[in-house]
């Protein structure tokens, strides 16, 4: 066990002027540098702090990338979207598992080295990917994980790993007004400060632009609540918190595009009046930090940034904070809870982040496209913006394409593209279904492949996942519902236990332990989970279940039994721990699960063969 | 506009309220019942319970965190509204682990109260029987966490009322537990007392004083005859504590 060195703990605290609102923050780096949060260390930092240890607590329990024990030196997640699993995730993570001796989530007894699965991590286009520490390695083969093991096994630092091996690709395969060109840093700010304030907001209003996340709102309404509400000061925010599977289009913008970013944010200060702005990291892009930190200070340097941009009595700076591992974190009222470092919950709205954002001040809360989106309007001009996309949703927008398709990575398009013509172009071919907009948004098949992507048709953050008929519809289904019932904050009953229940419900479906009454009761419990949840997780979360129940029943029905009173459970699974602790695993301690013609089950053993 | 306009109308009926309200404050006002579980008048409603949602001008919203609008129309007590708040009471039931037979607080339970006022018969959803922890270690007080709905009164008591932050809710999603604010972990070793206003706030009997089991036989608590609408939640009031 490692000593803990608590001169560098003050430090980190010291980094965040041991401020309460800096505890996400403290914590993360407390768990990069000890590989947990450890009881000691929580105490530590409770009374540092001065916030009661409980809240501390609930913070590291809260994040997926936080522990209260320790979990190793290399602490490794095998990214686990339904895209990593067609290209063999589950390989990757039996090798790992296999050469270093370890059993998934439970940290090895020399405190060397974990291994878990986590949520999507934005790398689909280069999947099977993993995070080692926080950096990712890509395109896995069984054989580069063999690799990894044992360079873990003699403890190599990951400095000195191949940096090859850390490399991350940026595929932009059809490139419009965003991809096409990098513009010169400042351009944009120019143009907005020579309209000034008003009048640019007026060009962003006339523009139409719609938020990039996949709700979209009006830019320009949002940024003019804002600035009209009163308060103390106000805030920017940008959401990088990029969650939903399938979705990996800001990794690219914050790889390639971060100035114009950065300078779409600038242009929101601008309007709203705000000194100070974030951005919010999702902790599986936390290896982008350095590179962001240095093109801030680089803009600090060209006064872009910090005190009198360009020479005008106009301040604003930009800080980027981490997340650590919560997808409900991208709704905006998480997000901002995360920000003041508490657990990422949903506020209740009314009141609106526009008027009671960061601290509870006027704060605007945009995508990273949004943001980029802005500086191109600052330059080109409302007119030119309107000349693509639909009446309702002008613009372009950027596609995040994985799955069964030839040409996996970025395509920009103008809203009203159809599927289809995204699928001839990445090379899609006998495709079963397309999903669009992540787990969260609509499961389409052949038949509806002419619809368009726009916020009046298709409505889509970002993701677009393409399965062809190899692939088993129902395993797509219950990784998506798998990945809610983990992700559910557990703040609202209907989302907290509705989305463990769907995911019971597609467990028992896939085990062929359901009958024909499955269907109903998951769509009866589905509503009921849609109606009445917090936030869009749960107001989504039975989407999966739902559009495939409507458009692919028969897969469904054909693995339904016929039956209709069954076992709703293993009958021999359940026996499992019963045989552990017996030490028996002879046939008499085993349960069968056939039925006789009256539907009844029989003991496999007493029936004698035939199991 | 004058103050005649500050009318709303629930389930059909024209109901006053005051500039600010809630649609939960409105309505208890005017004597309607609303079912809930994590509301309670002196806190700052947090609206995670979902039993109070009801249909606000055609869409579903939660009764307790919703300020009323004049001439908003509001549907509460409907065939639709009572099955949905009974799937949640179920989800409630399986979530945690409930055996109202022989706990201390039955026919006391807001949460078996509302349970019968739902018209809820059995509990629907397979039983999750979670292991969870309870805490004995308290010289006045139990913690059957068994029983906790996480609602976070307890919580918001003890920080607002008592100005001690005993509780806080730690994990996420169906791991969401009660944690106490001791590096035991312990309630015992923490600066709670059964004088304080969290020891009397719990709706269920997850935060529970010991040695007082059973004062009533069954039949003759509050909730075994009456339905809860009717005789309300007889929750405590903080002001009422401090007179004592």
């Amino acid at each position: 066990m490692q000593a803990i060195n608590y001169r560098r703990i003050n430090q980190i605290l010291d980094e965040h002027r041991r401020n309460p609102l800096q505890l996400v923050q403290i914590l993360i780096a407390i768990q990069n540098e000890y590989g947990g949060c450890t009881d000691p260390l929580r105490n530590y930092v409770a009374k540092a702090l001065d916030v009661p240890l409980a809240q501390v607590h609930g913070v590291v329990e809260f994040y997926h990338f936080l522990s209260t024990e320790r979990l190793g030196d290399y602490r490794i997640y095998v990214s686990d979207n339904i895209t990593d699993r067609m290209l063999g995730n589950e390989k990757i993570m039996a090798t790992l598992l296999e050469k270093l001796g370890v059993t998934r989530g439970k940290p090895r007894a020399d405190g060397r080295v974990f291994v878990d699965y986590t949520s999507c991590t934005g790398l689909c286009d280069q999947g099977p990917a993993l995070l080692v520490n926080g950096r990712p390695i890509t395109r896995l083969t069984t054989g580069l994980a063999a690799e990894i093991a044992s360079k873990i096994e003699v403890g190599e630092p990951i400095a000195t790993w191949p940096a090859g091996w850390f490399q991350v690709e940026e595929a932009l395969r059809v490139a419009g007004p965003v991809l096409a060109e990098r513009s010169e840093p400042g351009r944009a700010l120019q143009a907005a400060l020579a309209l000034g304030p008003e009048r640019f907001l007026k060009e962003i209003d006339r523009s139409g632009l719609r938020g990039r996340g996949g709700a979209g709102f009006r830019t320009a309404l949002k940024w003019r609540v804002c600035r009209d509400a009163p308060g103390k000061a106000h805030y920017v925010v940008c959401n990088a918190d990029e969650g939903e599977p399938g979705t990996f289009k800001d990794r690219t913008l914050l790889t390639r595009f971060a100035d114009e970013v950065f300078e779409g944010m600038t242009l929101g200060a601008y309007v709203i009046g705000a000194e100070k702005g974030f951005l919010y990291l999702r902790a599986e892009y936390a290896w982008l930090y350095p590179h962001l930190v240095a093109v801030l200070a680089r803009r600090r340097a060209e006064h872009l940034l910090g005190e009198h941009i360009l020479g005008r009595n106009f301040s604003f700076d930009i800080d980027i904070h981490l997340g650590a591992g919560a997808y409900v974190a991208g709704e905006e009222s998480a997000l901002i809870e995360s920000l003041e470092g508490k657990r990422a919950v949903p506020r209740t709205r009314p009141p609106y982040t526009a008027t009671h954002g960061y601290l509870n001040q006027p704060t605007i809360c945009n995508n990273v496209e949004t943001y980029v989106k802005t500086a191109l309007i600052a330059r080109h001009g409302a007119d030119w913006f309107l000349e693509s996309g639909t009446r309702h949703s002008p613009g372009t927008k950027l596609l995040s394409v994985s799955g069964d398709v030839a040409r996996p990575g970025i395509y920009e398009y103008p809203f009203g593209v159809s599927v289809q013509t995204i699928l001839d172009s990445c090379g899609a071919t006998d495709t079963q279904a397309v999903q669009v907009g992540g787990p969260s948004g609509t499961c389409i098949t052949p038949i509806e492949f002419a619809r368009a992507i726009s916020f009046e048709d298709l409505s889509t953050g970002g993701s677009f996942m393409v399965f062809n008929r190899s692939r088993d519809m129902l395993a797509v289904v219950q990784n998506f519902t798998h990945f809610f019932a983990g992700e559910s904050c557990g703040f609202c009953s209907p989302c907290r236990i509705g989305t463990q229940l769907l995911r019971q419900s597609i467990d028992k479906i896939m085990a062929g332990h359901a009958t024909a009454r499955e269907l109903a009761d998951i769509a009866e419990t589905a509503q009921c989970i849609k109606d009445m949840s917090h936030c869009g997780l749960g107001q989504t979360a039975a989407n999966p279940l739902l559009d495939t129940i409507k458009r692919m029943r028969p897969l469904y029905e054909s693995r339904l039994t016929s039956l209709d009173f069954v076992p709703g459970f293993d009958l021999d699974g359940a026996l499992a721990i019963s045989r552990e602790l017996s030490k028996r695993d002879d046939a008499a301690a085993h349960l069968g699960q056939r039925c006789d013609e009256h539907g009844c089950t029989i003991n496999a053993a007493k029936a004698g063969e035939g199991t | 506009m004058n103050g005649n306009d500050f009318t709303f109308v629930l389930d059909g009926e024209n109901i006053p309220f005051e500039p600010g309200q809630t649609i939960m404050e409105a309505a208890t006002q005017a004597g309607v019942y609303i079912p809930h579980l994590c509301y309670h008048e002196e806190y700052r409603p947090r609206g995670s319970c979902k039993l109070c949602t009801v249909k606000i001008n055609g869409h579903f919203g939660t009764a307790c965190t919703m300020p009323v609008q004049p001439g908003m129309q509001v549907d509460n007590d409907t065939d639709e509204l009572t099955a949905m708040r009974r799937r949640v009471v179920q989800m409630l039931f399986v979530e945690g682990n409930h055996y109202c037979p022989f706990c201390e607080k039955s026919g006391n339970c807001q949460l078996q109260a509302v349970a019968y006022h739902v018209g809820m018969q059995d509990s629907h959803y397979p039983h999750f029987y979670p292991l969870r922890n309870v805490d004995a270690s308290h010289p006045d007080m139990l913690l059957d966490r068994d029983r906790c709905i996480q609602c976070e009164l307890c919580v918001r008591a003890s920080r607002e009322t008592d100005g001690k932050a005993v509780f806080g809710l730690s994990g996420r999603g169906t791991r969401t537990q009660l944690v106490v604010n001791s590096e035991s972990g312990l309630l015992g070793d923490s600066d709670f007392s059964i004088t304080d206003f969290a020891a009397r706030i719990c709706p269920t009997g997850a935060l529970i004083p010991k040695r007082e089991g059973y004062p009533l036989p069954i039949g003759a608590r509050l909730y075994d005859a009456k339905d809860i609408a009717r005789v309300g939640h007889r929750q405590p009031s903080s002001k009422a504590a401090g007179e004592k």
